[in-house]
């Protein structure tokens, strides 16, 4: 049961095939069997069944949700209520969230049951589950490579069988990447589709939930609950949530693809080219037609969004202080001790380097040539993606640009690591809705498809993806360590 | 050499809403440490502002009160620094696309001219939370009740040469906005704070010399004695040789001097860029069109006014005009006696003058204007002269007395009009000076002011001097 | 463009980061690394683009004055470091 579709947990849950309590055991069992994936920071064992519990009542008295019973987990980037919260870092190691995040009150009123709060690049930064306070996540595919990140935990649990969905953010590809390295479906919506409130910052601008799910048809079913406008944060939408479940199957019969040639230039793996250019076919077959389209500032998305993510960072990771929560260094001398040792020793390696490079960048005398230019640049990238939607209907290209890597593989190659996130980044500067979706494989690794719709379009990718899915099998594979099991 | 003082002014303007400018937390005066401090005014990982609607109407209001330019489209800022009352390690500020742009005032100085003062802008911003040195031995206390409150801060160009400039100039700005409802203006409380950017530079120089700004200075008794301190300061300095440091420098009332702030030691970048958690605020015609239409009578609006239905001149009516609450003290003197420009003159001498000597201030001028009112009736009515009236202003000034008539009555000080009691008093005044009757018919037509001066001495000043004139006169002749 | 250690110890200050000597090269290293990642944005001509802080050209919604958050101090304080009498407490500042 642990790799059914949520559709069809739902339908085992109505019919009392198995109930939310028995569903939430069996998870928590196989979390505690796989604990070496280390997908998970905090195992919520007594409040999930108790919620379990509570969702099988609500459905007896017919009261269910369009989630109810349905085993969850969050990354570790989420506010929940009274549960350790720790964005991945030691400096929130203690750090009991006083307030859940909408995404997680959302949930939890649709009916799902939260099990455990999901590892994570340290305060997402990063792509490949490594930089984690917590210790890196092992890829259920093959235990020696990494999952992708910085959502790598969310990505492993889902593809390991050890929750229903999870849920997962995305400033540069931290959605997609792990989802395309782990084969599962991952959806980074339109920025401001879903509320930020509660959501651990990285890059304001930038960073947008969604979620990690087996199908796209539970990527439609989640986000639908987690979209919506939220008073609470002034960049989240007031635009209305279509249903996305409905639209899934709408015929792709002349949908127009463009396909993006410099996602195919030089530095794409060949297997991984390979996956991509035969699921074109697919989409061929389903009716739909493709042409080239180009986007001349593409280039250009690894630069801006290492100067602008840095940059953001380093003023939303300056409140980690000592002072009100988090960490706090033992007996600081005075003022500037305090708040120099308790950030240089509650921050990672990476999350230092970020926050320099961001404040350099915003520094006087170097502020229009970085983070003036990049977002000039930002507005180019956007004008690129408008220009091709006014000529197709969604972009396809590949995740990633190769399948999981070795752990430690890149850890001490910083531009090697950044490069991971090339294909995904534009998505995030323009703001675009953008998924991954498990195509095939390349040497035994899963490769991940990308989709890439208009603004609020979410609807199109969706249904592209839904329908793929339906013609193909990618997405039920399971690793063989974990499919010998029951 | 000689020097000129430079200065300009920041001044701080709590707004008076109800919540904070980016959480729904309270902006109460007096609350018990940090139950005000929201997770949002916390900066709490995972929060976000949202903007209050409030503080709009109030920062164009201000704006309309200046004749600024009110921005269609404004925008939020970071500005970064650590201070252990400054939550998120950023201020959320407008520093590219301000609210306010440009706009001026017309502030009364003490020679009773006006000058302009031009306004650079005005910008919303979150004000910091308190930090509490003297509760704790080895420790500071963080207060973060007033991290958020809603700021409007205005900054002026450096058009000021006084201390007793600045004063005049931050009081026109507290009675504005305490006029249009912006803020309380409780200085007491914090309402209005300012930072004075002082400079000096040989007399005749255009170019500006090093500035030192003292901040936070929260009463204009401190404002004027701050830089007072500076300016002798600075001129020493400079005199021996030495240069200026630019610094922040904060003012000690208890020890009258200003010293460089430790804390801020180290050069600030503050590293702006534009607030990502929120997006741009656009306005359009209709909104700035509605603050309009809600708002009193604006100061450059008054004096308009004052000239052309009191045909007062132009000074009197910009200084009159220049304090709402002057203003409607005048306007109501000028009705209860019928002569506006018998109160416009009052007004401006006797009242300010003495609100000046004893450093009053607008809102505890100890006379009612009704009283005031009443005192120029009783002058024009002949009830009592010029002069006594001073003397029953004194009076009541000192609080001796609050009716005017009956003080008038109490001390016997009606000026006599009877030529009956007149006449007998003349006749021997003329008959005891032979000497200045002589002067007077040879020509000597002052001495007529003698004459005049024994009559006013011999009756206490209660005789009316108008008719005293008169009956010497005639006698004389 | 390379990164000092007089650059670093700025940076450092500004952000209230500490590094040991060592740290120091190696974090102005890797500054240099990602600013060379970023420098071949400089060949785009981008006079007259409008920067772009948001993807979403919206503009703000506004929130009633309404005071919606009571007095939380106790749960707020129950993750704090260090408190008295409702205070946060740091090492004495000297001003």
């Amino acid at each position: 049961m642990q790799y059914d579709s949520i559709a069809q947990q739902l339908d085992n849950l109505i019919r009392g095939t198995y109930s939310s309590v028995e569903l939430t055991r069996h998870y928590l069992d196989r979390i505690k069997q796989h604990a070496q994936l280390n997908c998970y920071i905090s195992v919520l064992e007594e409040s999930a069944l108790e919620a379990a519990q509570q969702a099988d009542q609500a459905r007896a008295a017919g009261n269910a949700g369009p989630l109810t019973g349905v085993p969850i987990a969050h990354k570790d980037i989420f506010c929940t209520q009274g549960v350790k919260t720790t964005a991945g870092s030691q400096m929130l190691y203690n750090y009991d969230a006083p307030f859940d995040a909408t995404v997680v009150s959302r949930l939890a009123t649709a009916g799902a049951v939260t099990i455990g709060k999901t590892n994570m690049d340290e305060f997402a930064m990063g792509s490949s589950n490594e930089t984690s306070y917590y210790g890196a996540v092992l890829n259920p595919w093959d235990t020696t490579r990494v999952p992708g990140g910085s959502s790598g935990g969310s990505a492993a649990a889902v593809a390991a069988g050890l929750c229903s969905a999870a849920t997962g953010t995305d400033t540069g590809g931290s959605i997609r990447q792990p989802a395309a390295h782990c084969g599962i479906t991952g959806i980074k919506p339109t920025y401001g589709r879903i509320s930020r409130w509660g959501m651990i910052a990285f890059a304001s601008s930038l960073d947008q939930a969604g979620p990690m799910t087996r199908t796209a048809e539970d990527a439609a079913l989640l986000l639908g609950v987690m979209a919506g406008e939220d008073p609470l944060d002034s960049t989240c939408l007031a635009a209305d949530v279509p249903n996305y479940v409905e639209s899934l199957n709408k015929p792709l019969d002349g949908l127009k693809i463009g396909i993006c040639e410099d996602f195919f230039a030089e530095g794409l793996e060949a297997g991984s080219e390979q996956v991509i250019r035969e699921s074109l076919r697919v989409f061929e077959d389903l009716g739909a037609t493709i042409s080239s389209v180009r986007l001349p500032h593409i280039e250009y998305s690894i630069p801006a969004y290492y100067v602008i993510a840095p940059a953001e960072a380093s003023a939303n990771l300056s409140r980690y202080d000592g002072v009100r929560f988090g960490y706090r260094c033992k007996e600081p001398t005075d003022l500037a001790d305090l708040f120099k040792r308790s950030r240089s020793e509650g921050f990672g390696d990476e999350v230092k380097r970020r926050i320099m490079v961001g404040a350099f960048t915003l520094s006087t005398g170097y502020y229009d040539a970085y983070y003036r230019q990049a977002q000039q640049i930002r507005r180019l990238i956007k004008d690129d993606f408008q220009a091709a939607f006014a000529e197709v209907d969604i972009l396809l290209g590949p995740t990633a640009p190769q399948p999981a890597f070795s752990l430690g593989e890149k850890t001490g190659d910083q531009v090697a690591m950044y490069l991971q996130d090339i294909y995904t980044i534009a998505g995030n500067l323009a703001g675009l809705p953008a998924m991954s979706i498990p195509a095939g494989f390349s040497s035994d690794l899963p490769v991940g498809l990308q989709l890439i719709g208009n603004y609020l379009d979410e609807a199109s990718i969706l249904a592209a993806a839904h329908q793929f899915q339906q013609r193909t099998d990618w997405h039920q594979r399971v690793p063989a360590s974990m499919a010998a099991e029951n | 050499m000689e020097w000129e003082t430079v200065i300009g002014l920041e001044i701080h303007v709590q707004l008076r809403t109800q919540s904070k400018i980016f959480s729904g937390s309270s902006i109460a005066f007096g609350a018990a440490p940090n139950i005000q401090a929201s997770a949002v005014d916390l900066g709490l990982p995972g929060v976000l502002p949202v903007v209050n609607q409030a503080v709009y109407p109030k920062a164009i209001a201000f704006g309309l009160g200046i004749g600024a330019d009110i921005s269609l489209v404004s925008a939020f800022d970071r500005k970064n620094y650590f201070y252990p009352d400054l939550p998120k390690g950023y201020q959320i500020t407008q520093m590219d696309k301000p609210i306010v742009l440009g706009g001026s005032v017309e502030i009364p100085l003490d020679d009773g001219s006006v000058k302009t003062i031009q306004i650079t802008r005005a910008h919303l911003e979150e004000d910091a939370g308190k930090s509490l040195h003297e509760e704790f031995i080895d420790s500071t206390g963080i207060d973060l009740n007033r991290a958020g409150t809603p700021l409007l801060e205005i900054v002026s160009e450096p058009d000021m040469r006084s201390a007793k400039e600045v004063v005049s100039y931050a009081r026109y700005i507290h009675q504005l906005v305490t006029y249009l409802g912006v803020s309380d203006g409780n200085m007491a409380e914090g309402s209005l704070r300012c930072d004075a950017n002082v400079s000096l530079r040989p007399v005749g120089s255009s170019e500006l010399g090093t500035r030192t700004e003292t901040k936070n200075v929260n009463s204009f008794r401190f404002l004027e004695r701050a830089i007072n301190f500076e300016v002798v300061r600075q001129k020493e300095v400079l005199e021996s040789g030495g240069r200026v440091e630019q610094e922040t420098r904060l003012y000690d009332p208890d020890r009258d001097e200003t010293r460089p702030m430790r804390s801020k030691e180290t050069a600030m970048d503050y590293r702006y860029f534009p607030e990502p958690d929120l997006l741009p605020i656009v306005i359009d015609e209709a909104f700035i069109a509605e603050v309009k239409k809600n708002m009193p009578e604006l100061p450059r609006e008054k004096a308009e006014r004052f000239q052309s239905d009191y045909e007062l001149s132009n000074v009197d009516a910009k200084v009159l005009a220049s304090e709402p609450m002057l203003a409607d003290y005048f306007e109501t003197v000028a009705a209860t006696c019928s002569d506006p420009k018998l109160a416009a003159n009052w007004v401006r001498v006797e009242l300010l003058g003495r609100l000046n000597k004893d450093s009053i201030e607008t809102s505890d001028i100890p006379v009612s204007s009704e009283q005031f009112g009443l005192l120029l009736l009783r002058i024009n009515d002949q009830t009592i002269s010029g002069k006594i009236a001073k003397d029953v202003l004194d009076a009541l000034w000192k609080t001796e007395a609050d009716s005017v008539d009956d003080y008038i009555d109490a001390n016997n000080l009606k000026q006599v009009s009877d030529s009956g009691a007149l006449e007998p008093l003349i006749d021997k005044i003329i008959a005891d000076n032979p000497k200045q009757v002589e002067q007077y018919r040879e020509g000597k037509t002052k001495v007529l002011g003698f004459f005049v001066g024994q009559v006013m001495k011999e009756t206490s000043g209660k005789a009316n001097p108008k008719q005293v004139n008169e009956l010497v006169r005639k006698k004389l002749s | 463009m390379k990164i000092t250690d007089k650059v670093v110890k700025n940076i450092a200050e500004l952000t209230q980061l500490r590094f040991t000597e060592d740290e120091l090269a190696e974090i102005g290293a890797s500054m240099t690394e990602t600013l060379e990642l970023v420098e071949q944005m400089q060949q785009v001509d981008t006079a007259g683009v409008e920067p772009m802080s948001n993807p979403l050209d919206a503009t703000q919604p506004l929130r009633p004055d309404v005071v919606t958050e009571g007095d939380n101090r106790a749960i707020y304080q129950r993750i704090a470091p260090e408190t008295q009498d409702g205070l946060y407490l740091v090492p004495k500042v000297i001003e």
